[in-house]
């Protein structure tokens, strides 16, 4: 059987990407995709936190609400691309552009 | 048998993520990004997490991927499909492999010991976000409900509203 550690580990590995993704890219549309990368890497460590650290004290998180925290992040994760995407349209409507680096009309 | 199982997803994971940070075509990432979700579908499989790789499925690899390929298509610039990234780029690796190594020691010397496998059955799953976690699950409602209106009015043309 795979240890927790394991899957921690690249649960940070798949986080440092989306990282480097948000940093590096310049168009709006791939830095939403890199965020997507970063809430599947916590939700791969929500999961495996609660398929491997069980605890049956109802006072406290039982066994299994670390998947249920991750159905939230999943939720949240699409109001959030939905939202982010339709920001990202009237951003190209208005500006003709999604890169980053090119909307700076408020950049003093 | 969930050693290589692990080891399959985990590599189509971050073979998936690599790819969609270093490629120079905006859909193509969007293509690393559906070998990636789906990958950690696999991986909530090898947790014994059913529902949650069924979502995964569903939201990421349907509705998700969809919308950002929408999104794409949409928004297509002068230098579309060769992109490029900022100057930053060496700084943001340096950056996120600093992250990297911080989390991989971190992780690794607080590794915890308790090593058993529990899989949830789905009545479980429903009984606990009915009745423990009811309140988040309504909150969950309002907010799909407001980035749904919200993305509608942000989204639609000028003309309509001057009507």
């Amino acid at each position: 059987m795979v240890d927790l550690v394991y899957f921690q580990l690249l649960s940070a590995a798949l986080f440092c990407i989306g990282v480097y993704g948000v940093l590096a890219r310049r168009s709006a549309v791939l830095i939403i995709i890199s965020i997507e990368l970063m809430l599947n890497a916590v939700n791969i460590n929500l999961v495996a936190s609660a398929s491997r650290l069980a605890n049956s004290d109802p006072a406290k998180f039982l066994h299994f609400d670390g998947q249920i925290i991750a159905i939230f992040v999943i939720t949240v994760a699409a109001a959030e691309v939905g939202l982010a995407l339709a920001i990202i349209l009237r951003m190209y409507r208005n500006r003709s552009t999604v890169n980053v680096d090119e909307v700076n009309m408020m950049k003093w | 048998m969930a050693w290589i199982l692990f080891v399959l997803f985990g590599g189509l994971t971050l073979v998936g993520g690599l790819g969609l940070v270093v490629t120079r075509n905006v859909v193509h990432a969007a293509l690393f990004l559906l070998l990636s979700l789906s990958a950690v579908a696999g991986l909530y499989l090898v947790l014994l997490a059913e529902f949650l790789a069924l979502v995964q499925v569903l939201i990421y690899g349907g509705a998700v991927i969809i919308v950002v390929l929408f999104a794409i298509m949409l928004t297509r610039n002068s230098e579309y499909p060769h992109i490029s990234d900022n100057r930053q780029w060496p700084l943001a690796a340096i950056t996120s492999l600093a992250l990297a190594v911080i989390f991989g020691v971190a992780m690794w010397q607080s590794a915890p010991s308790a090593t058993n496998s529990n899989s949830p059955a789905f009545a479980d799953l429903g009984n606990s976000l009915f009745t423990r976690w009811a309140v988040p699950f309504e909150i969950a409602s309002i907010v799909l409900l407001v980035a749904l209106i919200g993305a509608l009015i942000i989204a639609r043309s000028d003309s309509s509203r001057e009507k």
